[in-house]
């Protein structure tokens, strides 16, 4: 029972982390990006290139694979994404799974098409036993990491002076611009931020998800559910709706794994009608 | 007439007359005969389309392109393996533009099952090198199959299991067709042995996490988990198998040999040790064909290890040879189906036949364990089930 419910924190604080980019730019920049799961594959490949082909440590390799996310994510926002921040959803949408595409055939082209494996240094492996429950050490190790990062998020938004620019830049972009804040730059800063932590998220998630170049597909659905859930302009909300998820949604798949797929669907089915502007909403959504 | 055009004029004469004495191709008694070779290249299925390829080429090194008086000539198409229609349509131009004499290759069940209304219309003989689902060979009296099917190599790792004292035994598969058909196999098997089977687990095609699933299986304290998954995702089962600890707890992890596909297995690592499954084909298979076979197709492909995909691409070839040989070169379908019928002989793999009847393979199913042998971790077969045929048919 604990466990499962150790598990469920776990697989949900991954998918925040994967997941909470794409709040960010959705949430707060207004910009539809499907291609975000595309980040946290380049982020995966490059940590399996690093680890298996180097003989680079885990914990640099996953910090590498950050960076390298954050980098290309910066570099296609400079170069593409800003074109289409004033177009309308439907091009955003269009030019964001064209990404995916491209990213993937890429990534086909270049690793091939299987399924790609990494070993884990010893002191991830294994698990402890505590007696009335056992935690994978692995487990642990991803509760601990994504939750410190929840916390500088959540501290970093609400804080700092950076924060703060953030969120008038995005609550009102022509004020903020009278006001002297750059407001491109900020973007272009947070979007980093957010293909960075899904750098990241992919870098971790190679054990636990697996990785191939369909994943920026496979888990599309997965980080829509976690934004839509969680309402989109907020950290707060986003992690405790993938919280909640991750935990169903291993529940179901333990204790009824008949429909134990469906179970996050209903689950987010439930929570919009009672809830349809998100977990968290202040009112209606601006 | 101009000086130049004289010149150019006498110049085309001088090659008329010099033509006959150029080197020619020779040409050979009769036209050759064209193989349509199609095979998932990209795609999430490449693996089995380059194993196969690879594999192909190897056999004409080894055994030389001319049989029965004709030389083989092999056109190789990639349908990248999801979408049977552009099987379909390959097969289609190969039989109509190419004038195709046999259709080989096929890497998926949906993708067989499209051709075979071209092949039985264009009574051209389809050899079958992958897909591995019974009823393929009933769709065409002009099938033939050099793979394997999924009952064939279920039925001998429910019947180890049964009498290696196992009385309890987990499934889980992949929710899609070959996963529930290689689930009914093992249950009717397992039960019909008088094992019981308290628990049984269809995972999501699109499953991002196996997690879940294992630890029901760990509480649910049954000997072993017999698991089906697509190829890959095996090593994802494994690991996970092994961190939970399921091993520690009395739990054996059985299965179809794909679960420990040779292509991948050496990266699998330390949890894939003591998997013990059941299949036709293992690279360690230890026979001097084999080691011919193995030693040749490094020659071929030097990164990669031939699988159980491979061989069935190695013995079609074979099987097509031997048909030619069988009508001395003539390519009428009809005939060519006649005389690769019922043809037995020693591949790398071990004794196979291709039934008379039914067109599909009949062959030994080893059971066999990974272990680590000079840094390597190899299939190690250990004991043999004699000439399996499909239990559907």
């Amino acid at each position: 029972m604990l466990t499962v419910l150790v598990d469920g924190v776990a697989s949900g604080m991954l998918l925040f982390v994967l997941a909470c980019g794409l709040s960010v730019t959705l949430g707060l920049m207004n910009f539809v990006n499907l291609a975000h799961g595309a980040f946290g594959m380049a982020g995966g490949y490059l940590c399996v290139v690093l680890l298996n082909q180097h003989g680079v440590p885990f914990i640099p390799a996953v910090a590498a694979a950050a960076l390298f996310a954050a980098a290309l994510g910066f570099v296609l926002e400079r170069t593409l994404y800003r074109q289409l921040y004033g177009r309308d959803h439907l091009d955003q949408v269009l030019f964001s799974i064209g990404l995916v595409f491209v990213m993937s055939a890429v990534v086909d082209w270049l690793m091939g098409a299987r399924q790609q494996l990494i070993t884990l240094p010893a002191w991830l492996q294994g698990r402890w036993d505590f007696g009335f429950m056992t935690v994978g050490v692995y487990r642990a190790f991803l509760i601990a990491v994504c939750g410190a990062i929840v916390l500088a998020l959540h501290l970093g938004l609400v804080r700092t002076r950076f924060g703060a620019r953030l969120r008038a830049a995005v609550d009102d972009a022509v004020v903020a611009r009278g006001l002297g804040i750059p407001v491109t730059r900020i973007f272009g800063v947070t979007f980093a931020l957010g293909s960075g932590l899904a750098g990241l998220g992919g870098a971790l998630g190679v054990e636990v998800l697996g990785l191939d170049p369909t994943f920026p597909l496979k888990f599309m659905v997965y980080f829509l559910i976690v934004v839509a859930v969680g309402g989109a302009n907020t950290i707060v909300g986003p992690f405790l709706a993938a919280l909640l998820l991750g935990v169903v949604d291993v529940a179901g798949k333990y204790y009824v794994p008949q429909v134990g797929a469906f179970v996050i669907y209903t689950a987010m089915v439930v929570l919009l009608l009672v809830k349809p502007h998100g977990l968290l909403a202040r009112g209606a959504a601006r | 007439m101009s000086s130049l055009s004289r010149r150019r004029l006498l110049g085309s004469a001088a090659l008329v007359a010099a033509a006959p004495s150029l080197p020619r191709p020779a040409i050979a008694q009769a036209a050759p005969v064209r193989i349509g070779l199609i095979l998932p290249m990209t795609g999430p299925f490449a693996s089995t389309g380059r194993q196969i390829d690879a594999a192909v080429r190897t056999w004409l090194r080894m055994n030389g392109e001319s049989h029965g008086g004709r030389r083989l000539e092999v056109l190789l198409r990639d349908d990248t393996g999801v979408a049977p229609d552009t099987t379909r349509r390959l097969a289609q131009e190969l039989v109509v533009r190419e004038r195709v004499n046999v259709l080989a290759g096929f890497g998926l069940t949906p993708l067989a099952l499209s051709t075979a209304p071209v092949a039985t219309e264009a009574r051209v003989p389809m050899v079958v090198m992958a897909a591995g689902t019974s009823i393929i060979v009933q769709r065409s009296p002009f099938i033939l199959r050099t793979s394997f099917t999924l009952p064939q190599q279920t039925m001998p790792i429910a019947d180890w299991a049964a009498s290696n004292g196992i009385t309890s035994c987990a499934t889980m598969v992949t929710d899609y067709a070959p996963g529930h058909d290689s689930e009914a196999a093992f249950k009717r098997r397992f039960t019909e042995r008088g094992g019981q089977i308290p628990l049984e687990l269809r995972t999501p095609l699109r499953n991002p996490d196996y997690a879940p699933f294992l630890q029901r299986v760990r509480d649910a304290r049954v000997q072993a988990l017999f698991v089906f998954v697509p190829s890959g995702e095996g090593a994802n089962v494994m690991k996970q198998f092994d961190e939970r600890g399921l091993a520690q707890a009395g739990i054996r992890l059985i299965g179809t040999g794909d679960l420990t596909d040779d292509d991948i297995l050496n990266e699998m690592g330390d949890p894939a040790i003591g998997v013990i499954t059941s299949h036709f084909y293992s690279a360690a298979h230890d026979s001097p064909e084999n080691r011919e076979y193995v030693a040749a197709f490094r020659q071929i492909a030097p990164n990669m290890r031939p699988n159980f995909m491979s061989v069935g691409g190695f013995d079609g070839m074979r099987l097509i040879a031997e048909g030619l040989r069988g009508t001395d070169g003539n390519t009428d379908g009809q005939r060519l189906v006649d005389a690769m019928r019922g043809k037995s002989w020693m591949s790398p793999r071990g004794p196979i036949t291709i039934d008379a009847n039914t067109r599909d393979i009949v062959q030994d199913v080893y059971i066999r364990r990974v272990e680590r042998r000079d840094g390597q971790l190899w299939n190690i077969e250990f004991d043999r089930i004699p000439q399996v045929r499909d239990p559907g048919t």
